[in-house]
């Protein structure tokens, strides 16, 4: 199985190659049209800032090829967030897989969320053999609000989506390379899509 | 809802772990890598690696040990100390770990705060505040609180949250290695004062302490080095006692 992590310039890729070399699959990180084009599974990473992290994405021509990928794609953190229509971060329009707006958390609590909290609602084959109600390792201060396409929910003072599907993408708020062994089942599942 | 995090801390020289552990099952008690597994298998939420090594040679050893850190556990990790640019945190986030801690460099260069949230994101940079009570007042210091600064902590608590950290780890001097309790009056000062999540360091003796710190020290996160590495607390057992105290804990 060919797993391509997209490398462009956009936060901790490294972290996403060791947790599948845990799961005994050597991922590639690439930039490559062809090679992202003709993977078998995909991986949209990112941390950062949304607004730059586009900029990179755009100069690489990568926001044209992304929502056309027909293998399954999975992204990570600010990965999935700007696979949605418009992040609030940096006013960013986004690559529209998603049909969801992206903003901030008021100043109710603390921002950025940084921890673990649960997921639950779970609806995906994402999330097969996986409970209710597991720890997930969560950093961002803008998210997305409930919605059609959310497959999880997630609880910070406000109920809201930490995972969305449409077709054959997906995208997690949370990191499950860094979310102990649940989040390494959560990789072997997207594997097995 | 959000839990509170448990952080064992790690002090690192040349690559290997240097206060004394005493865990029975180390094969190698000066590995950091073997530690941070059983860490990350018994419940710990984060880890925090601080580095004391001062030479070149031992910079480029820590590299390789957040290389070898970051393939072996499927927990967010931190690296501090001796960061002092830009280049410095790239390479360490580069070679995998999640978040990276500075604190005198800060002191030093406040816009070091803004150049890394612009570069990096806040959610990446945690910014270590010693300070202890100087007559009354809570001042920053240096150099794991050898060197007073003239830096009243509460204003630059809020500078740094300004700049753009995402965390801040405080530590009490006055408190740390004490094994009395943490800091709780300035903590909830601390954390009423910021938006952000507060780590707190320095005090740790007993479960009880714990409790203590999320209830009274609205703390965030607590952070805890010997009482861990010297079996004193066991993790599973912390977090049992703080879940019955009805703290949210991840188990």
């Amino acid at each position: 199985m060919k797993i391509v992590i997209i490398n462009y310039g956009a936060g901790n890729i490294q972290s996403i190659k060791f947790a599948f070399q845990r799961l005994g699959y050597d991922a590639v990180l690439s930039d490559n049209y062809e090679e992202i084009r003709t993977a078998d599974k995909v991986i949209f990473p990112g941390v950062g800032e949304a607004s730059s992290a586009m900029k990179k994405l755009k100069s690489k021509g990568l926001d044209k090829l992304i929502p056309n990928l027909k293998q399954p794609v999975l992204g990570i953190c600010l990965g999935m967030q700007l696979m949605c229509n418009h992040c609030e971060e940096g006013d960013t329009h986004g690559l529209g897989i998603f049909d969801a707006d992206v903003i901030k958390f008021n100043k109710d609590v603390k921002v950025p969320q940084i921890g673990w909290n649960q997921i639950e609602n779970l609806k995906s084959d994402l999330f097969k053999g996986v409970n209710e109600k597991e720890y997930m390792y969560l950093v961002h201060s803008y998210y997305v609000p409930l919605n059609n396409e959310a497959i999880a929910v997630t609880d910070y003072e406000l109920k809201y989506a930490s995972a969305l599907q449409k077709n054959n993408f997906y995208g997690v708020q949370f990191h499950p390379e860094k979310s102990g062994t649940v989040g390494a089942e959560i990789l072997k599942n997207f594997l097995k899509l | 809802m959000l839990t509170k995090r448990i952080i064992p801390c790690l002090d690192i020289k040349n690559g290997r772990t240097v206060k004394g552990v005493n865990f029975v099952n180390l094969r190698d008690a000066g590995n950091p890598v073997e530690l941070a597994e059983i860490y990350a298998n018994n419940g710990a939420d984060e880890l925090v690696f601080l580095d004391i090594t001062a030479t070149e040679q031992g910079r480029k050893t820590l590299i390789e040990l957040v290389i070898s850190v970051a393939s072996a556990i499927n927990i967010p990790f931190t690296v501090g100390g001796g960061i002092s640019s830009v280049k410095d945190v790239e390479i360490l986030l580069n070679s995998g770990a999640d978040k990276v801690s500075i604190n005198s460099a800060a002191v030093k260069n406040p816009e070091l705060i803004n150049d890394l949230a612009a570069k990096f994101g806040s959610q990446c940079i945690v910014v270590a505040i010693d300070a202890k009570q100087v007559a009354g007042e809570w001042l920053v210091h240096l150099v794991g609180g050898k060197v007073p600064t003239g830096i009243k902590l509460f204003d630059w608590a809020k500078e740094v949250a300004e700049r753009g950290a995402g965390e801040i780890l405080f530590t009490s001097m006055d408190h740390d290695g004490t094994k009395n309790g943490f800091a709780n009056d300035a903590l909830a000062v601390l954390s009423n004062l910021v938006n952000i999540p507060i780590i707190a360091s320095g005090g740790a003796g007993n479960k009880q302490h714990f409790t203590d710190v999320f209830i009274d020290g609205k703390a965030d996160a607590a952070l805890a080095a010997s009482v861990f590495h010297f079996k004193e607390i066991d993790i599973i057992d912390l977090k049992k006692e703080l879940r019955n105290n009805k703290i949210p804990i991840r188990l």
